[in-house]
């Protein structure tokens, strides 16, 4: 694993595409975040703005989680993608204007759903012209597919562009390809597939409970195969750089890609544990969730066993502190995965806030903090300057790991609450009144990881208003910018 | 192979994808093949609880009946239920609610029979509203265990009935007033109302006969009951 010189890589790489990206992902992360917290308010009798048709809570949680999904990650993605592919292949992408497109494509796509989502209902109730339209403008009934049906084309379309343009420096690059390649390529064809399985099969073919079981399939897979795939692809590339060595066992690499790539796509099931899906199928699922948290952890053994002996840099490199700390988090997840997935843990937490601590734990405290540490190492390299407050960049990261390991903690115990205060029969009341006190730990929670979200924008104004200042001077290419002075 | 192009794409990209989609989603739609999918109008058809519901709405609020739906027909009641599923999923309660009751977890007891596949075989169940999250209680056993005017009262404002409910306010569904249901309000009650009427134990808490019954007293007293007498009424219907 090596990486060009930069020299050549300057010209490969389209840097203020990266940086729009991410700009753009930042964006999306506020919004998401201030439409959880509407939610959070809402559960704790405190949301102030109540009996508001556009703030509807309902509508404004699924926007949370699509503004997560399809704008933060998505985004942050891409933006990484186009960073490491051409680095890796040393060709470009296909085409640079086709790069410009898809990402003002993927805006519309992303902007377009939470109007959908907000306003479609709205619009569609007061205007008897959209009244008749054949189809709902507002969220499809598929969890992390309520991307209005009118959208779904768009955005596959999308995918398939995305697909094209980066698959074309892979094709041409000759021989046995790095792991991260294999995760890429295997993610394009993956997104895609299952793009179109989830958004249309349970819309226009299947009813019921078959269609459950591709709802299943679908939330599973979008975690497993496009965002998980993506993440590992680029932790296999940055963590090798930034601590300057390679993957401890190329071996396990191997089994991690193979095994995730056989088992995850196997899960999907399990979210419908106890459902009128036959039986046999939903032990398939439950055995093969296990088979993968089996895999994973050869993925985490492989990745720790490259950081021994520079455990150093954990304190030191803040961008090697995210990444681990999410594969700390990461190890949790599939741990719980493991537990929870059993027909005995379901029957307490399912349908309970274990599930939505686990989901959190997942999106943010793993591929979120990734990308944020990627982001972390990217702004300053490529504004050709270093961190305005390296003090900020560490409120940053311990405003966000702290508040989401609250509020992992909090969701993951008033799961098991609510899981018996259903089961004692109580009136549903008591359930609820009992969570409300966990429920206001979550809000400030919350509002930490957000207060984090705040550092980080003012740390990055300012340190652009740096680098334009420095710009002039033409300073050379700081290393790691982000390294700390002393200690290494 | 392992680590090759055409490996990676054609094995691990879409061979396993596929080997899955088969194996989990194909055999399910395989076995359910014979279920015929029920179209709402045929859901409407055999269904005279739900009919029911929708009349007894009709005597409710007559006047915003009349504005919005005009008779109660089968054709509008299917109308209305397609409406009001469409506001279920639009206004994301699928997140808040969940339509399966399990076999575990004393859910029998607490809601009714156990979830089954017939009764998910048909279009308003496509996509299916499972859910995956209860901060409220399952809503395939509701239909029939609360009156329609409590419905209206909830889903105006919940903790007029509901004390200490964190459902949110719905006031978008009525014309300015809990005894004024607008279109979307009517919908949204008679889906809410359909939810488990295809049961025979219809509904599963009170011992009524529906349809049999003829509407004793003026609809209009019903209608203007003050939220203050519903909520003195809900500990009372908890109690049986
Ligand atoms: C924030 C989560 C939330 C959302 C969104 C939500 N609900 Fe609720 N719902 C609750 C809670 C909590 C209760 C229990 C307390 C109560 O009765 O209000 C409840 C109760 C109910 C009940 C009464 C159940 C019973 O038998 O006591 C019905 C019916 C209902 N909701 C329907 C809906 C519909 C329809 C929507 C969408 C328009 C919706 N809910 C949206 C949380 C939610």
């Amino acid at each position: 694993m090596t990486e060009a010189k930069p020299a050549t890589t300057e010209r490969l790489v389209d840097e203020r595409l990266v940086l729009t990206y991410f700009i753009a992902a930042l964006a999306y992360m506020t919004i998401s975040m201030l439409a959880g917290m509407l939610m959070a308010l809402q559960l704790v009798h405190w949301n102030p703005l109540r009996g508001l048709e556009l703030l509807s809570p309902g509508r404004w949680r699924m926007v949370h989680t699509n503004a997560i999904a399809y704008g933060f990650l998505a985004n942050a993605f891409l933006g990484a993608l186009h960073w490491a592919i051409p680095r890796l292949t040393l060709r470009p992408v296909l085409d640079r204007r086709l790069s410009w497109f898809i990402f003002v494509a993927w805006q519309v796509v992303v902007l377009s759903t939470a109007a959908g989502i907000v306003l479609g209902p709205t619009l569609q109730a007061n205007s008897p012209g959209l009244a008749a339209l054949p189809f709902s403008l507002g969220a499809q009934g598929v969890e992390w597919g309520e991307t209005p049906t009118w959208i779904d084309p768009l955005a596959l379309a999308g995918l398939l562009l995305v697909a094209v343009n980066f698959m074309a420096p892979i094709i041409k690059t000759p021989g046995p390809l790095y792991v991260t390649l294999w995760y890429f390529m295997a993610a394009f064809v993956w997104t895609f597939l299952t793009y179109a399985m989830g958004n249309f099969l349970p819309q226009y073919s299947l009813a019921g409970t078959s269609a459950g079981a591709v709802s299943g399939l679908f939330i599973h897979d979008l975690v497993g195969l496009f965002v998980t795939p993506l993440g590992w692809g680029l932790m296999y590339y940055f963590v090798p750089i930034l601590l300057k060595k390679p993957m401890w066992s190329h071996g396990l690499s191997l089994v991690g890609f193979w095994g995730l790539a056989f088992f995850y796509p196997l899960n999907g099931i399990h979210h419908f544990l106890y459902t009128p899906i036959p039986m046999f199928l939903q032990h398939g699922a439950i055995i093969s969730t296990i088979a993968v948290e089996m895999v994973v952890t050869t993925v985490i053994i492989n990745f720790f066993g490259t950081i021994w002996g520079s455990g150093r840099a954990i304190v030191t490199n803040l961008p090697i502190r995210w990444f681990y700390t999410g594969m700390i988090f990461y190890a949790i997840t599939c741990a719980q995965c493991a537990l929870q997935t059993t027909l005995t843990f379901q029957a307490l937490i399912h349908f309970s806030d274990w599930v939505v601590g686990h989901a959190h734990l997942v999106m943010f405290g793993v591929f979120s903090m990734w990308l944020l540490g990627i982001m972390t190492y990217l702004f300053p390299r490529i504004w050709r300057t270093s961190w305005y407050s390296q003090n900020l960049c560490e409120w940053h990261y311990w405003l966000s790991a702290v508040g989401l390991a609250v509020m992992a903690l909090d969701l993951t115990l008033v799961g098991v609450f609510q899981g018996y205060y259903w089961a004692s029969l109580q009136p549903w009341e008591v359930s609820v009144d009992g969570s409300v006190p966990f429920w206001m730990v979550r809000v400030f929670a919350g509002l930490a990881m957000f207060a984090g979200q705040l550092c980080f924008f003012y740390n990055l104004w300012a340190t652009w208003r740096l680098s334009r200042g420095v710009a002039a001077t033409s300073s050379p290419r700081p290393s790691v910018a982000t390294r700390a002075p002393a200690g290494t | 192979m392992f680590e090759s192009k055409s490996g990676v794409l054609l094995v691990g990209g879409l061979g396993f994808f596929l080997f899955a989609f088969l194996s989990n989603a194909v055999v399910p739609a395989l076995l359910y093949r014979d279920l015929p999918e029920a179209t709402t109008t045929e859901l409407v058809a055999k269904n005279a609880q739900v009919m029911y519901q929708f009349e007894e709405l009709s005597n409710c609020y007559p006047e915003q009946f009349k504005k919005y739906f005009g008779e109660p027909t089968q054709e509008n009641c299917a109308k209305a239920l397609e409406l009001g599923r469409q506001i279920y999923v639009n206004e994301g309660c699928w997140h808040c609610h969940s339509q399966f009751v399990r076999p575990v977890s004393r859910e029998v007891d607490r809601w009714g029979p156990v979830a089954r596949t017939e009764e998910y075989q048909n279009v308003l169940q496509r996509p299916v509203m499972f859910g995956t999250r209860r901060v409220g209680p399952d809503l395939s056993r509701e239909g029939g265990r609360h009156a329609s005017d409590w419905h209206a009262v909830h889903f105006y404002q919940p903790k007029l009935v509901s004390h200490g409910s964190t459902m949110p306010d719905y006031p978008w569904l009525f014309d300015g007033a809990p005894d004024r249901p607008n279109q979307r309000g009517l919908a949204i009650i008679t889906y809410v109302q359909w939810l488990g009427s295809w049961l025979e134990s219809y509904p599963y808490y009170e011992d009524y006969q529906p349809l049999e019954i003829e509407r004793p007293e003026a609809p209009a007293e019903e209608s203007a009951a003050t939220p203050a007498e519903d909520s003195a009424a809900t500990p009372a219907e908890e109690a049986t």
